[in-house]
């Protein structure tokens, strides 16, 4: 626990912070333009939305962190909470962890706060925020709390007024009186003197760039080559395919909206074998309805790309809380042997790459490529790096025309058979999911059987996944080993462990299947304990590596299914457990 | 609200108007002479009349709540209490120890609903409490306007009477809407304005 | 248009059957009316909330059944009509009422509304809807115009609307009616027809979203009485629904289909005389 007074003239690496209110306070608008004017002032941040369950008018929160390095992840606890009013946030209390060192910024005249956040032992000092918003007449209470909030962290006046006149360009006198609602807000902050200001952002040395995880999928699809996605909205993934709608006919795509998810999956598929690279993205719902098809694309090798933004499960479970609960359906939720590429992206701005590798995978290997990403990458917007530029591509075998006898199915070393398509003479063939011979017409017979289901899966399980495969770091006798969203925490965790004297080895894999146990296993040359971490109740991961990996030594299994996300003090702690003799 | 037909964009609040949708009062029909024989059936619409606008100001105060506006869902539970102390007048009036049956035929009001009831559409949920009032103002004069109807329609002087009676307690609770709206603050210019999107539930 | 007439003594109040749980809702949604017209309907009717099952799908409506004292059923997105009609045809006895949106009912589940049309079970369909998907955000739904601009639908759909009533009756429902949440009275007395009218009986209620499609609030300006009473043959029904421009509210058709019954073999074979087939 750190001292405010004594840390006072520390300026921070990273600091946390959370904006709630209710009905229409305009929690998300101020959180966004906060996260907005720190990176334009060089600061990496993240921002995590909260909400009620009401549509409109519900009670919000905003969680954001900013710091001087890239975050990935949200920190144990929050150093500020600034609140709007108190209307129903007792709900955000287990989201928004506060200890005596931290403040809590209230509008008195807005509510009592609840039992919770009197027990935590913060600060509080009161702002009437809404009052001195009436001062300013076209301002918003939210304006003061963005001040506050700016005042607070460091993040200079003149780029917040930036940020909200570009924002509010078409308000005229409210702009006024908000520039001055955030003034009064700053100068709020600067009376209660907390001593959270962050560090200097360092220089940069890449843009920026501000985007979420749904947004920075869906440009990887398409400058992976896909040109047509089938759409049915789902909580989390309606916004990746909302970025797309516009999107795509730029490009020369297309987007249609099908009537039901068995339609979404049918119809990339159709487009797909039609020779257009494809796409849909859905969630655990969804994804449990698109699993015959998907069996369809690996039995006809016809490429597609299903992007699962995964939510607390099983059935409805919680659409608006990430969890890890759909690597099992991932792996193995195809009826018959049908081998199948699952990748996971491991940050907001790892969605990007990974999804335009998984339409390179998909379109290389002629098979589906399922990408879990998860509501909180989904949805988090983050203030990062941008992503460098990777060459992955949609590259589809083409058969060209040639003399007779073109085999669709052709056993070949690879296990990559020229794909004919529609168009091409001489070629026409018969895609199926009835199992079939190298011509692809059909066969129940044993040789043709072992044959193809032989080469589907050898296509997927020689090729070579390059250093795509797992973000690996550090060294130590323990190894730590997660995937996805647990990326961010973990990582954060050993870096703790690390100032504390002991080394811990990072694993986090990408490619989730095909396993590629040589690979896992290099990677863990040296390790004699391995702890497993994943986001889900019943350790969907730890079961799989036990089973298709050979792991060293002891392996352990560290988890907690959603709402809540793993913390990288979670983590540290369960390490220098393990790392006492 | 104009041209029912062009089409709106998505996820859009109603842009920055002045007052809820539109509360114009339809012309009233006049209700079938035949629906108001006796001075019961006259006091049974008079106290289905209140009770409805009770029930749907408690409706309209639970949604209210549930959407974190505590002001208006406050003032509505009050109307609600007014209007059901109104529906209980008529009882203790009319010595009636149980509501009323409403007649064979059913109530036939102008409109759906009974005249003074609040039409359920007509909430936003960053409404003002002058605008709760407002409407309460609207549905005070429509009320007012159908015993006027009534009165004119009335077969009888003593139904005549008695419904003349009723329109003038209801102008009085016009007069009373009036003044209480002079001691509440007009809406915010831009009150409706949520600088936040809705957000996902399902 | 007349309020509810006063119908065989309820046995109880039409607030006994809403539960505790208040809806979430957005204040001005026409779903409220919905809600208290069912309860209206169910007083009226003197059903016994123990007896009466109420099966949703997924959408802003179809979390109705939480709001009702009533046994519940809140299943997946679209599938409310099969689960329904598993349920009735194992519990016949049961009153089971099917409710949700036009994006869950049409879109999703138009696969099943058609089949349940045809099969005729005894079951009463109620479709809520605003025209949008309300809970996902603002999507176009199957009834949503063409030019209605959306995030997902920038340049409009361009795809011509369902016509549910239509449909349902060249698929065979016995029993149509178009109906409104404005006039909570009149939704509850159709309610109160369709579901004591025998076999599937399809009530289609134009019910405003205020959120993402306020030009709504005005369908209280544009919906009339059918200007005809309902009929029993399905080509003057046809004639009549294929021409009206969506706003003629009313019971439009009343088949006279028997509703659907399994097939009851003789069932004097007990378990054991099942083995003779076996026998040598």
């Amino acid at each position: 626990m750190t001292d405010l007074r004594a840390t006072a003239a520390t300026p921070r690496a990273s600091v946390s912070l959370a904006l709630c209110g209710s009905g229409g306070a305009g929690v998300m608008t101020a959180g966004n333009m906060l996260l907005d004017a720190a990176a334009k002032a060089g600061w990496y941040g993240l921002m995590v939305r909260s909400s009620g369950p009401q549509i409109r008018g519900g009670e919000a929160a905003a969680l954001l962190r900013f710091g001087t390095d890239a975050i990935d992840c949200l920190d144990d606890r929050f150093d500020a909470l600034v609140v709007i009013d108190w209307q129903n946030i007792h709900r955000f209390a287990d989201e928004i962890p506060l200890d005596g060192a931290s403040l809590i910024v209230a509008d008195p005249d807005q509510g009592e706060p609840p039992e919770a956040y009197l027990a935590c032992g913060a600060r509080h000092a009161k702002l009437p925020m809404k009052q001195l918003a009436k001062a300013f007449p076209g301002s918003w209470p939210n304006m003061v709390a963005l001040g506050l909030a700016a005042g607070l962290i460091g993040v200079p006046a003149e780029t917040v007024r930036q940020v909200v006149t570009r924002s509010l360009k078409k308000a005229g006198d409210a702009l006024a009186a908000s520039l001055a609602a955030i003034e009064a807000g700053i100068e709020a902050a600067r009376e209660i003197g907390a001593g959270l200001e962050l560090a200097a952002p360092p220089a940069r040395t890449a843009s920026r760039w501000l985007v979420s995880g749904n947004e920075a999928a869906g440009f990887g699809a398409i400058r992976g080559g896909v040109r047509f996605v089938a759409a049915y909205p789902i909580t989390p993934a309606t916004e990746l395919l909302e970025w797309l709608a516009p999107a795509l006919p730029k490009v020369g795509g297309v987007l249609v909206q099908a009537e039901d998810e068995l339609a979404s999956i049918n119809m990339a598929i159709g487009a797909s074998y039609g020779g257009v690279p494809s796409l849909t993205a859905t969630a655990g719902p969804g994804l449990s309805l698109m699993t015959e098809a998907l069996g369809l694309s690996v039995a006809a090798e016809v490429p597609i790309v299903v992007v699962d933004v995964m939510r607390g499960g099983p059935s409805t479970g919680i659409p608006a809380k990430s969890e890890q609960s759909d690597l099992s359906i991932a792996l193995w939720g195809l009826h018959g042997d049908a081998p199948r590429i699952v990748v996971a992206p491991n940050s907001v701005a790892d969605c990007l790459a990974t999804t335009q590798w998984a339409v390179h995978l998909a379109e290389r290997l002629q098979a589906p490529a399922i990408v879990l990403s998860d509501q909180f990458l989904g949805q988090a917007r983050a203030v990062a790096d941008r992503p460098a530029d990777v060459a992955f591509i949609g590259e589809r075998l083409k058969a060209t025309a040639s003399g007779d006898g073109y085999q669709r199915y052709a056993i070949t070393e690879s296990g990559v058979s020229p794909m004919a398509i529609p168009g091409t003479p001489g070629l026409a063939y018969t895609a199926d999911g009835l199992e079939h011979n190298e011509l692809g017409i059909p066969s129940s017979g044993a040789a043709d059987h072992r044959a193809q289901l032989a080469k589907r899966e050898r296509k997927l399980v020689a090729h070579d996944y390059g250093t795509q495969w797992a973000d690996i770091e550090g060294e130590g006798e323990l190894a730590v080993l997660t995937f996805g969203s647990c990326t961010g925490p973990v990582r954060e965790a050993l870096a703790r462990a690390k100032a504390d004297g002991v080394d811990v080895r990072l694993v986090s894999m990408r490619l989730l299947a095909p396993a590629r146990p040589k690979l896992l296993a290099a990677a863990l040359d040296g390790v004699g304990r391995v702890l497993v971490v994943e986001q889900n109740h019943g350790g969907q991961f730890f079961r799989y590596l036990r089973a298709e990996f050979d792991l060293p030594g002891e392996v352990a299994s560290y988890r907690h299914p959603g709402p809540l996300p793993i913390r990288p003090d979670e983590i540290h702690k369960r390490v220098l457990e393990w790392s006492r003799p | 609200m104009s041209a029912k037909k062009a089409p709106a964009k998505a996820g859009a609040a109603p842009k920055g108007k002045a007052r809820p949708p539109q509360l114009r009062v339809v012309k009233a029909a006049r209700p079938s002479a035949a629906a108001v024989r006796t001075m019961n059936e006259l006091m049974a619409y008079a106290y289905a009349l209140e009770l409805e606008a009770s029930e749907r100001y408690a409706e309209f105060a639970e949604a209210m709540a549930a959407h974190n506006n505590r002001e208006v869902a406050e003032l509505f539970r009050k109307l609600a209490r007014i209007e059901h102390r109104h529906a209980e007048q008529v009882l203790e009036d009319m010595g009636w120890a149980e509501p009323p049956a409403p007649p064979s035929a059913g109530y036939r009001w102008e409109g759906p609903e009974g005249p003074e009831t609040a039409d359920v559409t007509a909430l936003h949920y960053l409404m003002q409490p002058y605008h709760v009032l407002e409407l309460a103002l609207h549905n005070e004069r429509r009320a007012h306007r159908f015993f006027t109807a009534l009165a004119k329609a009335a077969t009888t002087d003593r139904i005549r009477r008695a419904a003349l009676g009723m329109a003038a307690e209801e102008a009085e609770h016009v007069r009373l809407i009036e003044d209480w709206m002079k001691r509440v603050p007009p809406p915010e210019p831009h009150w409706d304005l949520d600088p936040d999107p809705p957000r996902y539930a399902d | 248009m007349t309020t509810a007439t006063a119908e065989s003594a309820a046995t109880l109040a039409p607030q006994a059957y809403k539960s505790e749980y208040k809806p979430i809702w957005c204040p001005g949604c026409g779903d409220y009316s919905v809600l208290s017209a069912f309860t209206k309907a169910f007083a009226a009717l003197g059903l016994k909330p123990e007896e009466l099952v109420v099966v949703s799908g997924i959408g802003c409506s179809s979390r109705i059944p939480a709001y009702l004292t009533s046994y519940g059923f809140h299943g997946v997105h679209g599938r409310a009509l099969a689960a329904a009609t598993g349920l009735k045809l194992a519990r016949p006895d049961l009153t089971v009422v099917v409710a949700g949106g036009d994006g869950d009912g049409y879109s999703i589940g138009g696969n099943h509304f058609l089949h349940a049309c045809r099969r005729n079970v005894d079951l009463t369909y109620v479709v809520m809807d605003n025209h949008v998907y309300g809970m996902t955000k603002g999507q176009p739904s199957p009834t949503t115009e063409p030019d209605w601009v959306s995030k997902l639908s920038p340049a409009g759909t361009g795809v011509r609307v369902f016509h549910p009533l239509v449909i349902a009756l060249a698929a065979g429902a016995n029993f149509i009616a178009r109906a409104f949440s404005g006039d909570p009275n009149g939704l509850a007395a159709i309610l109160a027809e369709a579901i004591r009218a025998p076999g599937f009986s399809f009530v289609e209620v134009l019910s405003p979203c205020v959120t993402y499609r306020p030009e709504q609030r005005e369908w209280k300006r544009e919906v009339r009485p059918a200007p005809v009473g309902s009929t029993d043959d399905p080509a003057r029904a046809a004639r009549r629904i294929l021409t009206d421009d969506g706003f003629n509210i009313g019971v439009l058709y009343r088949g006279n289909r028997r509703p659907y019954q399994p097939p009851i073999g003789k069932s004097t074979a007990g378990v054991a005389d099942l083995e003779k087939g076996f026998e040598r």
